[in-house]
């Protein structure tokens, strides 16, 4: 930022400033942590320990995974995450394209939807479209969990942005190569365009493994909870009681995104904060 | 011109309008199903929430009948509902102002110097990955009057600890201290984006013009270049913080006495609790206003000025 | 302004003849393993235009910001007028400059950009709080000075019609123009300018040269200008400094840069088109073999030596078949390979196959005819032209010619 470096003596403030930050930012997932491996004993208890005296990692993870279906939950996120996912490319990508790269009628109309679809939050539409499910009979089905999020004109938007900037030449090469416009959509733009594809797909899996609004509304019955529903769940099955077990659930659910976050931390930032930065 | 020429320009308009047809129609294949998604779950539903709010339609009923405003009618008169928006204002109006200027001042912390900047970022970036409910869950335990993190560490150093989200009068500001920890990460980067596009050789030019020193630089550069990044910031944690919702729904529904009731909770319990659909429409309605006048406010005046040119 | 100089003329502890002189001695710096400047001594006289000429990454930005005060050297001292700066940051200095980027701010309105610098110099901060200026007429008057020398200056450089107007919506010849005022209001002993003109387009570019050059007289201030382009260290410098490497290779005249280089690197680096360069050979006779051609040149080494005799394409003649006059003296057997007929000059490409290498002459466009594609010819290398440079790259002067000066 500047031509200068801190002295010694700002540069140990500022040391001491952001450490006392950090450490109010990461004592929710040390105490979380430290609470997983502790016996229930030593848990409620009037005095503030970070290590266990023993070690009751084994039970607590053990109970976390027996006690209610952790691992069906998991899988149930993994499955809604991936699906949505890979649905949101196949139904997009193509749509972005030929926002930015072709000429037809209504494109400009359609394009001004997708502006307005930007201001819409997801909550304000979830009202109708569980009536929609409901009548269709498909509430409590993964069908319900994934479909609405099929459509994102997050997007489309991105991702029409990035292909603007993609040279007209390339497709023209591609054309006078008889290549037909699907062929185009997956075989020459999908490649180009992976940096906009993998942003993107970091801000959908964060969103949607940690979306806990939706499953709420649509799910019923145990074996559709996604991952913050099971911990929910959990809570309430071991209210008042356990927190070894409770804490380890916890740490279970968001161990994935906080490791995925940890080995690629610039990718990460970048993809959930596009929503800032690159509109 | 002779006739031969005259007979290949038409073909020449011929073969563009085929060509020109055969685009229009591989665009409609392309662009087809998000259309029709575009129109099944986001015009529609638009359309419908406002329709509905006009309705006394309960989930699962056979018939419904349209009642014009006597659902805002009832929503304002409602002391749950008045209630709900006054702790959704205040929570925005906490939340906010502590979250930017926090994250601002991370920011330019972090920034000022190299040292174990990716370190604290990371830190103070994982509250915004980590899933809220568990978090929440997490905060729940933390929070707890007799063996939570916070309130042995006040009693180890003199102060007493509260009920945190069992007292009336603290426990929207509990909320607000967790939605201010969960948030100040996301708007610390946006910052940090901000404050690494500033030229360097401004702040050169400024330490030749006499405005080197730490003050004077952040008043004659740092500030007015980051002044539509800050507008933008707050905008966006509003918008964010009208949508809380996931902690409240899981650790206090709302109460004691709805001392933490928000916006979309009454919706979400309106909505899917009650089955009041068309009175939870109409509570949607609200917080749709408030959404989109923040977002329509962004895009109109921020898109346009977030650049100096 | 020149009311200005004068005024600066008696501050104090100031001598008249030292005023503004700068003086570098023994810098040294290294970014990380790199060494970027190595040992650089300079001595700019007052009021002089000094260009550092090299090519990207040579140091010359380094060198100036140096100067300025943005970076700090690791060894070596600089002095300012009769002040030792080393230790004084850039505000302090008396120095302005002019950034490659014009580095403008862009809240501020081209009047704001011009008075930041007094203002922070004239006013404390209290003094510069919104709203300050109702309570005091002593700051109402300095902010009347402040924009009296605004308007000066912006006068000066002919831009008063863009006082209101904000960076973004100026051209880059009149950013560049702002830039300029911004550092010429602070009155500096010192202008420092880093590659100005880059970012202009060519026929920009020149007409700035005249501006800038214009400037200086009518300031008579001490300008240190950084460019890679010679053009610009010609036309508009007194002394030319030609940095390679991280070193000074010459410090003198543009004239003399060119007609006197005392590195072959210098003198490849300055004249368009290149200069040509030969191999060629001491033979211990007074003279340099150059693959059969004897050129007389009587230098102190002995034979067999490697050397380099360079000439430039302006120098060159050629002695055709078509009854061309040429020098008397044989020249190298070449054989014309290409042509480039410029308006203004005719460069012939001869390929010199002896030496394995081509020869650019220049000749009047009037004469194309006379030179066919593939035709052979002589080319002459009038010694009293000729420069020769050892194997390491230093001058190597003929004791002829030099005993004929002596005489």
């Amino acid at each position: 930022m500047t031509t200068r470096e801190l002295g010694p003596i700002a540069g140990a403030l500022r040391h001491i400033i952001l450490m006392v930050g950090a450490a109010v930012m990461i004592a929710p997932f040390v105490w979380m942590v430290a609470t997983s491996l502790k016996p229930q004993g030593e848990i409620l208890v009037a005095e503030l320990r970070f290590l266990p005296e023993r070690w009751a990692a084994l039970h607590n993870y053990t109970m976390a995974f027996t006690r209610v279906p952790m691992l069906r939950f998991l899988l149930n996120g993994v499955l809604v995450t991936a699906a949505i996912f890979a649905l949101q490319i196949l139904v997009n990508l193509p749509c972005a394209y030929a926002l930015a790269k072709l000429r037809f009628r209504g494109r400009n109309a359609l394009f001004a939807v997708v502006l307005l679809g930007l201001l819409i939050p997801l909550h304000a539409t979830a009202i109708p479209i569980y009536i929609l499910l409901h009548m269709l009979d498909l509430v409590n089905s993964y069908t319900a969990l994934v479909l609405p999020f099929t459509i994102s004109v997050f997007g489309i938007f991105l991702m029409r942005q990035f292909f603007m900037s993609v040279p007209n030449d390339l497709i023209d090469a591609a054309r006078i190569d008889g290549v037909s416009e699907i062929g185009i959509v997956w075989r020459i733009m999908l490649p180009t365009a992976i940096p906009a594809v993998t942003a993107f797909g970091i801000f959908s899996v964060v969103a949607h493994w940690n979306d806990y609004f939706w499953p709420l509304i649509v799910v019923r019955t145990k074996d559709l909870y996604t991952p913050p529903l099971g911990v929910a769940f959990f809570r309430l099955n071991d209210a008042g009681t356990e927190y070894g077990p409770l804490m380890a659930a916890a740490t279970i659910v968001i161990l994935p995104l906080v490791t995925a976050f940890l080995l690629a931390q610039r990718r990460f930032i970048e993809g959930v904060t596009f929503t800032g930065l690159k509109r | 011109m002779t006739v031969g020429n005259l007979a290949s320009a038409a073909d020449t308009v011929e073969a563009d309008r085929q060509r020109d047809w055969r685009e229009a129609l591989a665009a409609m294949a392309l662009v087809g199903p998000a259309t029709a998604l575009i129109v099944v779950f986001l015009i529609g539903p638009l359309v419908c929430i406002a329709l509905l709010s006009l309705t006394d339609y309960q989930l699962g009923a056979k018939a419904l009948r349209f009642v014009g405003l006597a659902n805002y009618a009832e929503m304002f008169g409602d002391r749950v509902f008045r209630r709900s928006l006054e702790n959704t204002l205040t929570y925005v109006g906490v939340v906010v102002p502590l979250s930017v200027f926090l994250g601002l001042g991370a920011a330019l912390l972090i920034e000022a110097s190299a040292s174990l900047r990716g370190f604290y970022r990371t830190i103070f970036f994982l509250p915004v990955m980590a899933t809220l409910i568990a978090m929440a869950v997490v905060w729940e335990f933390v929070l707890h009057p007799q063996f939570g993190m916070l309130n042995l560490a006040l009693n180890a150093i003199g102060m007493t600890g509260q009920d945190w989200l069992h007292d009336r009068k603290i426990v929207l500001f509990t909320f607000c201290g967790i939605g201010v920890w969960q948030s100040l990460g996301f708007n610390m980067v946006l910052f940090m984006a901000g404050l690494t596009s500033i030229p360097r050789d401004l702040y050169e030019a400024a330490e030749v013009d006499g405005a080197g020193q730490a003050w004077n630089r952040f008043w004659t550069v740092t500030w007015p270049l980051l002044g539509p990044v800050t507008l933008f910031v707050v905008v966006i944690s509003a918008i964010r913080s009208f949508q809380v919702f996931d902690a409240i729904q899981v650790l206090t529904k709302g109460g004691p006495n709805r001392a933490s009731e928000v916006l979309l909770y009454t919706m979400y319990s309106e909505g899917f609790e009650y089955f009041r659909s068309g009175y939870a429409a109409a509570v949607t309605m609200v917080f749709l206003a408030f959404v989109l006048a923040l977002a329509l406010f962004k895009t109109w005046f921020l898109d346009r000025r977030v650049h100096y040119g | 302004m020149a009311v200005a100089r004068a005024a600066r003329a008696h501050r104090p502890g100031c001598d008249a003849e030292t005023m503004a002189q700068v003086e570098l001695t023994g810098i040294a710096k290294s970014f990380g393993e790199v060494r970027v400047l190595r040992d650089v001594s300079l001595e700019i006289r007052d009021g002089e235009f000094v260009t550092i000429l090299g090519p990207s990454g040579c140091g010359k930005s380094t060198l100036l910001r140096i100067i300025a005060g943005l970076e700090r050297q690791d060894a070596g001292r600089i002095r300012i007028g009769a002040r030792t700066v080393d230790t004084l940051r850039p505000n302090e200095r008396d120095i302005a400059m002019v950034f490659q980027s014009y580095a403008l701010y862009p809240h501020l309105t081209v009047a704001g950009n011009l008075a930041l610098p007094l203002r922070m110099r004239l006013l404390s901060w209290q003094q510069r709080l919104p709203g300050a200026r109702w309570f005091s007429p002593h700051i109402r008057a300095v902010e009347r000075d402040i924009n009296r020398r605004v308007s000066e200056a912006a006068a000066l450089l002919q831009m008063e019609t863009l006082l209101p107007r904000k960076p973004a919506q100026l051209s880059g010849g009149q950013k560049q123009r702002v830039a300029v005022g911004r550092a010429m209001v602070r009155e500096p002993r010192v202008f420092l300018m880093d590659e100005p003109l880059s970012n202009l387009d060519a026929e920009l570019r020149v007409h700035m040269r005249a501006e800038i050059a214009q400037l200086h007289r009518r300031l008579g201030v001490t300008f240190i200008y950084v460019t890679h382009d010679q053009a610009e260290a010609m036309t508009m410098s007194d002394r030319v400094v030609v940095m390679m490497d991280g070193q000074p290779l010459q410090f003198s005249s543009p004239g003399a840069i060119y007609s006197d280089p005392v590195d072959l690197r210098v003198a490849r680096f300055v004249g368009s088109p290149r200069i040509n360069t030969l191999p060629g050979v001491t033979t211990g006779r007074r003279s340099i073999d150059l693959a059969g051609l004897e050129l007389p040149f009587d230098v102190a080494l002995a034979a067999g030596e490697r050397v380099t005799v360079a000439i430039r394409p302006a120098a060159t003649g050629v002695a055709g078949q078509h009854g061309l006059p040429g020098s008397g003296v044989p020249g190298l057997s070449g054989r014309l390979v290409h042509r480039e007929n410029l308006g203004s000059d005719l460069f012939l490409h001869a390929r010199i196959d002896a030496l394995d290498t081509t020869v650019i002459v220049r000749q009047d466009p009037s004469a194309i005819d006379a030179f066919p594609l593939g035709m052979q010819l002589q080319v002459d290398i009038p010694v009293d032209q000729a420069l020769a440079f050892n194997s390491a790259g230093a001058r190597i002067r003929s004791r002829v010619v030099a005993r004929a000066a002596a005489s």
